[in-house]
């Protein structure tokens, strides 16, 4: 045994052992990470509670971030496609929060854009307020004329091309739901004309259409343009220009355009104000994963005294041991991240492909939410998230980890620092 | 031979309350390589805080200490945590050993802090666990050994660096006779075949009798220091 050791001794010139051994950044790091990843798998149970909890937190901020991202740019789409278009003039009357506004800020079209109305690139739609009485009973609507063969918006307004001498309106499923009207019911409708005179004809519904915007559903009955502006005896009159996105942006007297930036701005911020208190939820759930961790990592620093004190006798300075714990800590976020895309991404992908069905009626929340929502997972989403988790574990890992470099190693090693 | 270790003057205080507690009274030593020695007394004599000065692990008050040529009470902490991964061994009464590590793992750690390579250090981790009889218990975790397993395992640990000088605090209180023995012969022959210096504070009458060199504290004092003939001449 004798010559086996001397053998030994003799190869142990330290040529293996880099001279930069004083735990230099990456080789330093590559130490760390080891003796870290071997803490915290060594810590079995807790390890993994703490990093299904904040697993937990890391899927359900993407995934409810990612329906809020899905949802806002479904609300704008369906938006643009039935409601705005390229966008809207105003008439500088029309006020839609004043009702009294509506049958009095009605505007002949401008000349200047005779052009784009002959090519269908502008479409004027009429707003009068009218009442109709579905089954006996009184209901107020507001009525919207507008070209039938109009192709700016998806409403289905060729269906109120008629041959006939009755007046075919169309209505979203909504409005037809609360006046309990079917296709080809007859309904009175009573309205005024622009000298405050009452009329009241029998319309006809031609058809029902289905649509995620309530702002062209809930309380509004859509028919032809020149039949409500002789019913109103307003000839060539309408209250807002809905414009195409090719045509530019013209400067109208009487006219006030809003872009559409400005007509989704509501819908915008009722989002944000959801996703607001969404972020509530997730502070909670992230507060109660952070918690656990703070509580291990103090835990582990009182029950680890003897480790430390032995590290530091090995040859670790307290100031690594510090970033020992710190980086065992933080890589509960990164294991929690790990876990989290495995059972995390099934569920993305799943549900990015085939939508999450929303079985309620959702046209009461006056934004536009399609029955089927399809979250939007992005890049800056994801990796945003990742980042958030990784660094605020790391400081809350750190928090308790700082109690390292005010200890006595000495009393470490005895286990009676703390 | 190379001197190892030598202590001028050492005085160490405490703080306790508003005043302070002296526990090394101007300790004059040296240590040569490859010494078997202890420091002997009963507890509170300042055996083991003379110790942790000598392994840079706590610093003179008074005084100097100066290991491998390097004053302890200058260093950095940095040269001293360097000084440590690289010439000083430590063996303590509770083994200390990491315990959500294997063995080898245990044994590795010294050298993972030196950057060894892979290959090298799991050579190195191997021969040195052959050395204490422990090749059989290589992924064993320190909760399945004996008592006598895990200082073995601590002494590998100690030594897988080949340390110039190991420090030993009290190696055998934990154990029971056979295995300090062993425990006592494993170091011995260490001792003799790498001509590495051992240095142990200790007041088991078991290690005193490995013994080459027998320093007496009381009350922060050296009051004798004698080289008796060891048990195991």
């Amino acid at each position: 045994m004798q010559q086996f050791i001397k053998l030994i001794y003799m190869k142990n010139n330290k040529k293996n052992i880099s001279n930069e051994s004083n735990l230099v950044p990456l080789q330093g790091l590559g130490v760390l990470f080891k003796t870290a990843m071997r803490s915290l798998i060594g810590n079995g149970l807790k390890t993994w509670l703490n990093v299904f909890v904040l697993s937990f937190t890391f899927v359900l901020i993407i995934f409810m971030q990612g329906l809020l991202e899905g949802w806002n740019r479904q609300a704008l789409k369906d938006t643009i496609t039935w409601e705005i278009a390229g966008g809207q003039y105003w008439s500088q009357k029309y006020d839609p929060y004043d009702p009294f506004s509506i049958d009095s800020s009605a505007n002949v079209l401008p000349a200047s854009l005779r052009g784009e109305y002959n090519a269908h690139q502008i479409e004027p739609v009429l707003l009068v307020k009218g009442t109709i009485y579905p089954g006996g009973r009184m209901q107020g609507v507001l009525l919207k004329g507008i070209r039938p063969d109009q192709h700016l918006l998806a409403l289905p307004t060729r269906l109120l091309i008629s041959k006939g001498t009755d007046i075919p309106v169309i209505m979203g499923a909504h409005m037809a739901k609360q006046a309990n009207l079917k296709v080809n019911d007859l309904v009175t409708l009573r309205w005024r004309d622009v000298n405050g005179t009452f009329e009241a004809v029998d319309i006809r519904v031609a058809a029902i259409f289905t649509t995620s915007v309530p702002a062209v559903d809930v309380g509004q009955i859509w028919l032809p343009l020149d039949q409500l502006q002789k019913m109103t005896l307003q000839p060539d009159a309408s209250t807002i220009m809905i414009k195409s996105s090719d045509v530019n942006v013209q400067h109208l007297a009487d006219w006030t355009f809003k872009d559409q930036t400005e007509l989704t701005k509501q819908s915008a911020a009722m989002i944000k104000a959801k996703s607001n208190s969404y972020n509530v939820l997730y502070t909670i759930f992230f507060l109660l994963a952070l918690i656990a961790i703070f509580d291990t990592q103090t835990l582990s620093i009182f029950r680890r005294q003897r480790e430390i004190g032995t590290l530091v006798a090995l040859g670790m300075t307290q100031q690594q041991v510090v970033r020992l714990f710190t980086l065992e800590g933080t890589m509960n976020a990164i294991l929690a991240i790990l876990v989290g895309a495995v059972w995390g991404l099934p569920i993305f992908i799943g549900v990015g492909m085939y939508g999450i069905h929303l079985p309620m009626d959702v046209s009461s929340f006056g934004i536009p939410m399609a029955d089927r929502m399809y979250p939007l997972f992005t890049p800056g989403l994801i990796l945003g998230t990742m980042s958030l988790i990784i660094v605020v574990t790391a400081l809350v890992s750190y928090l308790p980890a700082r109690k390292i470099a005010r200890m006595n190693p000495t009393e470490a090693i005895r286990g009676k620092a703390i | 031979m190379e001197k190892i270790v030598e202590v001028k003057n050492l005085v160490k205080k405490f703080p306790i309350g508003n005043g302070s507690f002296t526990a090394l009274k101007g300790v004059n030593l040296k240590f040569s390589e490859g010494e078997f020695a202890g420091l002997v007394g009963p507890s509170g004599s300042g055996k083991t805080t003379l110790l942790n000065i000598i392994g840079t692990l706590d610093v003179p008050s008074e005084g100097e200490v100066v290991v491998l040529g390097k004053s302890v009470g200058e260093l950095t902490p940095k040269d001293a945590a360097q000084l440590r991964k690289e010439e000083l061994g430590f063996i303590f009464q509770n083994y200390n050993l990491l315990p959500v590590y294997t063995v080898f793992e245990n044994v590795e750690f010294p050298l993972l802090l030196l950057n060894m390579n892979t290959d090298e250090r799991k050579k190195r981790v191997m021969e040195t666990l052959k050395w204490v009889g422990l090749t059989d218990k290589v992924n064993s975790r320190p909760s399945q050994l004996s008592g006598g397993e895990c200082q073995r395992v601590a002494i590998a640990r100690a030594m897988v660096k080949r340390p110039k000088l190991v420090l030993a605090d009290e190696p055998t209180a934990n154990l029971d006779a056979a295995n300090s023995h062993n425990i006592l012969q494993t170091m011995e022959k260490l001792n003799k075949e790498l001509n590495t210096t051992f240095i142990f504070a200790t007041h088991d009458e078991k290690v005193i009798g490995y013994l080459h060199r027998k320093i007496m504290l009381a009350d922060g004092k050296i009051v004798s220091d004698e080289t008796p003939t060891p048990k195991g001449e």
